[in-house]
C-alpha cells in the first residue's frame, strides 16, 4: 500500500519550493518525518536547510505539526508519518 | 531614503557604494561625493546581515553577504548587480562537514583576499570556524587547522557568540593569515592556514585571572598596517595596541585615548601609520565616553591620537558594532560607520567632517564602502 501527505509551506518560504503553498509527498506504507524532510531537502535544497541545520536537526524556531501536534511532543524527527496525514511548518516567535 | 529601483549595476570606478547591514536588513547606498547617497532597502528585510564583502576584483562587483535570520537559519548570498538581485548557492555556500558534527551559527566577516588573488574570499564564523573560498564566495571550504585545534575546548563565548570575527589575509605573504576570536585572541599562520599559534603576547584580559595569558583575551578587531607588513593594530575588549613584530608582541598604545574598550580598528589603505578607532567608556560602561560619540585617528602607530566628531550628533548613548565601521580606497579616504540606535555617519575626508546618511534603522551591524 503506498499513500501520500501533505505539507503545508508557510508563506515566506513559497518562493524556495516553486511558489507553491503546500507538497505532497509519497510516504509509501509509512515513513519518519526525517526521511520525508530529507526527501524535500533532495528536490528543493535551500527550503531543507531553511528547517533543518547540517547536522539534521530542526531549527530552534522552525515547529513542525502532525495533524496538529507538534512534532517535538511526539518523537521529533523519528515520528512516523502516515498516508493521509497533514504536516504544518510554522516558525516560532523569535526576535524583537 | 528607499527606492524601489535596483541601483545601476555598470562598473565605472568612479561610484561610491555604501552597504549597511543591520538587524532587519540590508541597505545599499551610491553616491558621487560620499554625502548624499541613493539607497535601496530594506534587501533581506527580518534578516541580519551581520558581514558584507565586497569583492572589486576580476572586473566586476560582488557584493556578498552573511544572512541570519532567526527562524531559518544563516546562509550567504551574492549579488553581481548591486543588490538588484541575489542568489544563494543551493546547497549553502557555508556548511559544516558531517564529522565535525556542528552547525553554522551566524558568519560574522567575509573578506575578499589581496587584489592578485581573485577569487580568494576568507570567512568567518560561529562556532569558532574560518574558511576560504576559491570561487569568489560561492562555496567555502571549513580549515581544518582551526577546527582542529588543541586550544578549542579552553577558547569561550563572547557575549555575541563564540566566532572568529576577524580574518587577515596578509597582501604582502600569501602564507600569512592572523586571525581573531572571541574569546580566543589573536591566532596567526604562517604556512596559509595548515597550523595555527596564539599571538596575543602583552594584550590584557581583566576578565581572567592571568592578565596576559598565551591565550583567551577577546581581542575585539585587527587591522593590518598599509605598507609595513609587520604592523597590526588592534581593538581589544579594554586596550589598544600596536604590533611590530606581525602578532609576536603588543604595546599598549591607548594611553591618547578617552577610553581604551571599543570594538572596531581600521587602517588607512595607504599611509603607514593612520589607524582610527572608536572608543567606549568600559565594558561596565557601554556608551561613548559621557554620551559624546568620537573617532580618534592616529597618524604615528598611537603615540598620539586625534579626535574627530565634527558633524556627529551628541549625545549619543549607542555603541558602535566591530564591523559597523569601514573605510574605502578612495582619495582622500572615506570613513564610514553605524550606532546600534541607526544612524549611518559618512566622512569623505578621513573622519575630518561627518555626515549622517541614514537614521533610525535597526542597529546596525556591518558597514562596507568601496568604489565601484
Amino acid at each position: 500500500m503506498s499513500g501520500e501527505v501533505t505539507m503545508l509551506v508557510p508563506r515566506l518560504l513559497q518562493p524556495l519550493v516553486g511558489d507553491s503553498a503546500e507538497l505532497v509527498l509519497d510516504v509509501g506504507e509509512g515513513a519518519a518525518l526525517s526521511e520525508l524532510l530529507d526527501a524535500v531537502a533532495a528536490e528543493y535544497p535551500i527550503f531543507g536547510r531553511r528547517l533543518r541545520d547540517e547536522t539534521g536537526a530542526l531549527r530552534r524556531f522552525v515547529n513542525i505539526y502532525l495533524d496538529g501536534d507538534e512534532v517535538r511532543r511526539l518523537s521529533g524527527l523519528e515520528t512516523r508519518v502516515a498516508a493521509g496525514a497533514e504536516l504544518l511548518v510554522i516558525q516560532s516567535v523569535a526576535g524583537g | 531614503m528607499e527606492n524601489s529601483e535596483a541601483l545601476n549595476g555598470t562598473r565605472s570606478g568612479n561610484t561610491h557604494l555604501l552597504a549597511v547591514g543591520t538587524k532587519k536588513g540590508l541597505w545599499l547606498g551610491t553616491s558621487s561625493d560620499r554625502i548624499n547617497y541613493n539607497f535601496t532597502g530594506p534587501h533581506f528585510l527580518m534578516q541580519e546581515i551581520p558581514s558584507i564583502g565586497i569583492d572589486t576584483r576580476d572586473g566586476r562587483t560582488r557584493i556578498l553577504v552573511g544572512l541570519r535570520s532567526e527562524h531559518w537559519g544563516p546562509t550567504v548570498a551574492h549579488s553581481d548587480d548591486l543588490g538588484a538581485t541575489w542568489q544563494e548557492p543551493e546547497n549553502g555556500a557555508i556548511t559544516f562537514p558531517s564529522d565535525t558534527e556542528a552547525a553554522l551559527e551566524r558568519v560574522w566577516q567575509i573578506q575578499p583576499d589581496a587584489v592578485d588573488r581573485p577569487g580568494v574570499v576568507w570567512a568567518g564564523c560561529e562556532p569558532i570556524s574560518v574558511w576560504k573560498s576559491t570561487d569568489g564566495g560561492e562555496h567555502f571550504e571549513l580549515n581544518r587547522g582551526l577546527w582542529d585545534h588543541p586550544h578549542r575546548s579552553e577558547w569561550g563565548a563572547g557575549f555575541g557568540g563564540a566566532a572568529a570575527h576577524t580574518v587577515l589575509p596578509s597582501p604582502f605573504d600569501e602564507n600569512t593569515i592572523h586571525v581573531a576570536m572571541s574569546t580566543g585572541g589573536v591566532y596567526r599562520s604562517l604556512d596559509g592556514g595548515t597550523s595555527w599559534e596564539p599571538r596575543n603576547k602583552g594584550i590584557g584580559a581583566t576578565f581572567l585571572p592571568e592578565e596576559t595569558p598565551e591565550f583567551g583575551q577577546c581581542v575585539h578587531k585587527v587591522a593590518r598596517d598599509a605598507n609595513q607588513p609587520e604592523v597590526l593594530f588592534a581593538q581589544n575588549h579594554g586596550g589598544v595596541y600596536r604590533s611590530g613584530d606581525n602578532g609576536d608582541s603588543w604595546d599598549y598604545i591607548a594611553g591618547g585615548l578617552p577610553a581604551d574598550f571599543g570594538f572596531t580598528v581600521m587602517t588607512h589603505p595607504r599611509r603607514s601609520g593612520t589607524a582610527w578607532v572608536i572608543p567606549i567608556k568600559a565594558d561596565a560602561e557601554r556608551i561613548p565616553p559621557d554620551g559624546q560619540l568620537a573617532v580618534h585617528r592616529t597618524d604615528d602607530g598611537g603615540a598620539s591620537w586625534t579626535r574627530l566628531a565634527d558633524g556627529l550628533v551628541q549625545p549619543e548613548y549607542n555603541v558602535v558594532l566591530r564591523d559597523a565601521a569601514a573605510v574605502d580606497s578612495a582619495d582622500p579616504v572615506g570613513l564610514f560607520f553605524g550606532t546600534r540606535g541607526g544612524t549611518v555617519y559618512a566622512s569623505a575626508d578621513e573622519g575630518a567632517h561627518f555626515a549622517s546618511v541614514l537614521t533610525q534603522l535597526p542597529d546596525v551591524l556591518c558597514v562596507r564602502a568601496a568604489m565601484v
